[in-house]
């Protein structure tokens, strides 16, 4: 790294409107040859817009961009391949049905001959510790492996810029280490590395400098390694991090028994359920952690009654309850918020009121097979005050919200509604750091009441901060439930791997954990 | 260059709009054809679109035509907003005209006032069981509700052919493919003497009222909304996928059929190798001109009713081939579809686009 030498890729001004949103306003930054520059901020800041214009999907509106000095137009990801840039997306686009190596030839624009290519991704492979059978097919490969692929991919092409967005929400945390690894070593040789994230700790241990985004515009610049959590937390959303607290509370009888629960996997690609027990009693929050991928949404679907199963699997308050559709299940005081709000939590295109009514019907909305609408707009209006869901009232269309107040409503809609339990998919992910503590504290207002709380999530740093004992899902089945304070995140990301299979119930170790 | 952008949200305004343009834009280009064709487009239009509704009679035969158009849209209206796309109504309306005259056919000359409600309810019976077929393969193997209930159009016209050709042709009817005339207790009573509008029309205004309450007020309507809006969503909340296809298509046979029932006890009074002119197929593009809704669904079958009727009075004083018709409905649909565009885009205006960096 000579000072004299042009930073490598420089933005200047970058706008970039759409006809609802500005996503980027006169965003500037600069990346040296072989530096590692974090892209920080929240969802919705701005990130993702971005790096799509560096990458040439998306074209700005205003403002230039420099590479190596020189002002160029990138006008397609041909292009910015050309130039070195590669880019990891934070969704893969591999096809599951064709090999490794017929995955990368597609991405090539002049791919070698089948054999060569796979020497060269098994060679690229072993240089950079990315350890990658060229003939596998991906359908069979974890997600760390399909993001190995993916690395391959773009380091085949030599790239002198590597944009990683959002790269570890899909790995254990072992795997994160090796990944770090791996982008140090590419750093050490010269290439610049854009890596976007909103995990605060990772952007300190790895990167050497960051540009902080908010509402679309620059926020803060800072060397993350010389800044605290604290400090950076408050660049990317103007105020101090809320703090969730979790008071000890002795758990009741179980509300929600899953005994044996064993399910093939409606997509061919999805992972089996294998003999899954498990037990949240009334007053506690369970946590299960896991990649996703790893039967996640299979369980979930068993819980929520979408797949039926054999009828003692699932028992809800007392009653095998395997057998029962969503409505009936409903009934029995069984609650869920799913992953996908848009679409499945929510219609868009109708308005929050009739929202409510998409799983309020059986608390009186409907009388005579007839809509009580007064009913369902005071309801609506319930949740919409009681969690504070930024609207302008009941009428509001669903799809007209942004995705942190949608969440907002769809937990409020249904904690509100819930009397036994409550399942939650991926509580805040894509939400903004204010509505995710907003909805944690609902979860936990709930649990304080009474209720039985299972939470689903990737985040661990958020399972470690509300849950009462922990699991971990991986490979479709279950591993020993613990409490959430004789753990660590350690012991969890071994888990995650699927290495719980000869562990004892309670593990020996106890670490304190942050959080 | 002009560029579109998409809009924020659906355009509300544009909804409402976009089958005003379309029937206008039809106008338009009626008049270069009319033009092109040598006639005075003024005059073929008053020929068209005044002439047939200047006399009571007109205004009869008006509503008479709308009628089945009201049925068969009205039924095709609450199915399409579940997104199960039945394009079969005309066959389900044959199959109704047959289960319907059958019975008309079997108690000939019995004069009992619970006749005409039986004809009525086969016809229902007939349509609906023409539909369950797609409903039932579509819910049991996944078919597509599309190619099997449209190809079964041609299987009852086929069966209504060999009926009249056959088993049930009128033995005194001069070997005409035919049946015999339905006497008066099957037939439907007609609203005023002298115009052939009947009852079926009254019926069917109260259906689309019936529709409208089950489609904007009632929770299975709002289940069968949710499934077509939003298929996991309802699988989310617990409905039934099965069902909502189920009550989708059955509701568009039973409508057709009772359509079709309409045809042979009401102006055709016997059964004949055709129970309609295609009002099944018009009855898709009344659905979508009418925005799928019941009142919209009214106003495009007045408007449809009158293509038809302009064809035929076209037909005979300007001695155009009656695919006039045709051709203005599929005018009418091709502009509502490209109207339909800027519900959900709009023109980005130059100045402020990228476009001066292209």
């Amino acid at each position: 790294m000579t000072a004299a030498a042009p930073p490598r890729l420089e933005l200047l001004g970058i706008t970039k409107r759409y006809p609802a949103v500005v996503a980027n306003q006169d965003i500037s930054l600069a990346v040296r040859p072989g530096e590692i520059h974090a892209v920080l901020g929240e969802n919705g800041a701005g990130k993702s817009t971005l790096m799509k214009i560096i990458y040439g999907v998306v074209r700005p509106d205003a403002g230039e961009i420099l590479w190596e000095g020189r002002q160029v137009e990138i006008d397609s990801p041909a292009t910015a391949r050309r130039l070195g840039i590669g880019m990891v997306f934070q969704h893969f686009s591999l096809f599951e049905t064709l090999t490794v190596t017929e995955n990368v030839a597609l991405a090539l624009d002049a791919p070698p001959p089948p054999a060569e290519l796979a020497a060269r991704i098994a060679a690229v492979s072993a240089q950079y510790g990315l350890p990658v059978d060229p003939r596998r097919l991906v359908h069979s490969m974890s997600v760390g492996e399909r993001q190995r692929v993916e690395i391959v991919r773009c380091l085949l092409q030599r790239p002198r810029l590597l944009i990683m967005d959002e790269p570890t929400s899909v790995l254990t945390p072992q795997a994160v280490r090796t990944l770090f690894q791996t982008l140090r070593r590419l750093a050490h040789e010269g290439c610049s590395i854009l890596y976007i994230s909103h995990k605060l700790d990772e952007i300190r241990e790895l990167c050497d400098s960051a540009t902080v985004l908010r509402a679309g515009r620059v926020s803060g610049r800072a060397v993350p390694r010389r800044e605290s959590r604290e400090s950076l937390a408050r660049l990317m959303i103007g105020h101090e991090l809320p703090v969730t607290r979790l008071p000890p509370r002795t758990p009741g009888a179980p509300l929600l028994e899953v005994r044996g629960l064993s399910l093939k996997s409606a997509d061919p690609f999805g992972t089996a359920l294998r003999d899954i027990s498990l037990e949240v009693r009334a007053g506690e929050i369970v946590g299960i952690a896991g990649v996703s991928g790893n039967g996640q949404k299979e369980l979930l679907a068993a819980l929520s009654g979408e797949r039926p199963v054999a009828a003692d699997a699932v028992r809800i308050g007392g009653t095998p309850a395997g057998r029962l559709g969503p409505t009936a299940r409903r009934k029995l005081g069984l609650r869920y918020v799913p992953e996908e709000r848009l679409g499945r939590g929510a219609v868009p295109e109708l308005s929050l009121g009739l929202n409510t009514l998409l799983t309020g019907s059986a608390h009186g909305l409907v009388r005579h097979g007839l809509i009580d609408r007064a009913r369902v707009r005071e309801l609506a209006r319930r949740v919409i005050e009681r969690f504070q869901v930024k609207c302008d009232g009941d009428r509001t269309l669903a799809g007209n919200l942004s995705g942190g107040n949608l969440q907002k409503f769809i937990v409020g809609r249904e904690a509100l509604l819930a009397s036994q339990v409550l399942l939650v998919a991926q509580p805040t992910w894509g939400v903004d750091v204010g509505a995710a503590a907003l909805i944690r504290d609902a979860l936990i207002e709930l649990r304080n009441r009474g209720a039985a709380v299972l939470v689903v999530s990737e985040e661990l740093e958020e399972l470690f901060m509300i849950s009462d004992r922990l699991a971990v899902l991986a490979e479709g089945r279950l591993s020993p439930t613990v409490p959430t304070a004789a753990t660590s995140v350690e012991q969890i990301g071994l888990w995650m791997s699927g290495a719980f299979a000869a562990e004892p119930a309670v593990p020996a170790r106890a670490e304190a954990v942050h959080g | 260059m002009v560029r579109l952008e998409p809009r924020p949200e659906p355009s509300r305004r544009m909804m409402f709009a976009s089958p005003l343009i379309a029937a206008a834009l039809m106008i338009v280009t009626g008049y270069v054809m009319f033009a092109l064709m040598g006639r005075e487009p003024w005059q073929a239009f008053h020929v068209f679109f005044v002439q047939p509704l200047s006399s009571a009679y007109g205004v009869g035969e008006w509503l008479l035509k709308a009628t089945p158009l009201m049925l068969c849209g009205v039924g095709l209206a609450l199915g399409f907003r579940a997104r199960a796309w039945n394009i079969g109504a005309e066959g389900q309306l044959t199959m109704g005209a047959i289960a319907g005259g059958g019975v008309a056919l079997y108690f000939h000359g019995v004069d009992a006032a619970w006749l005409l409600p039986l004809i009525l309810l086969a016809g229902v019976l007939g349509g609906m069981a023409w539909a369950a077929i797609p409903a039932f393969l579509r819910t049991r193997f996944h078919t597509s509700e599309i190619l099997v209930s449209l190809m079964l159009v041609y299987v009852a016209q086929l069966l209504l052919r060999y009926l009249v050709n056959g088993p049930w042709k009128d033995p005194a009817g001069f070997n005409f493919p035919q049946s015999v005339m339905f006497h008066d207790a099957a037939l439907l009573p007609l609203l005023v003497d002298g115009l052939r509008v009947n009852i079926a029309f009254v019926i069917a205004l109260a259906l689309l009222a019936a529709a409208w309450l089950f489609a904007y007020r009632s929770f299975a309507g709002f289940r069968m909304q949710v499934s077509g809006l939003a298929p996991a969503a309802a699988s989310y909340a617990g409905f039934s996928d099965k069902r909502n296809v189920w009550l989708a298509l059955l509701i568009g046979g039973a409508s057709a059929g009772l359509a079709g029932v309409g045809e042979v006890a009401g102006p055709l009074g016997q059964l004949q190798p055709s129970a309609s002119p295609g009002y099944g197929f018009a009855a898709i593009i009344v659905a979508f001109v009418g925005r799928l809704h019941p009142l919209g669904v009214l106003l495009a079958s007045l408007l449809m009713s009158l293509l038809y009727l302009g064809g035929e009075t076209a037909q005979l004083e300007l001695g155009l081939p009656s695919s006039v018709t045709g051709l203005f409905q599929g005018l009418l649909l091709f502009y509502l579809l490209a109207a339909d565009l800027f519900i959900h885009f709009r023109f980005k205006p130059r100045a402020a686009g990228s476009s001066e960096a292209t």
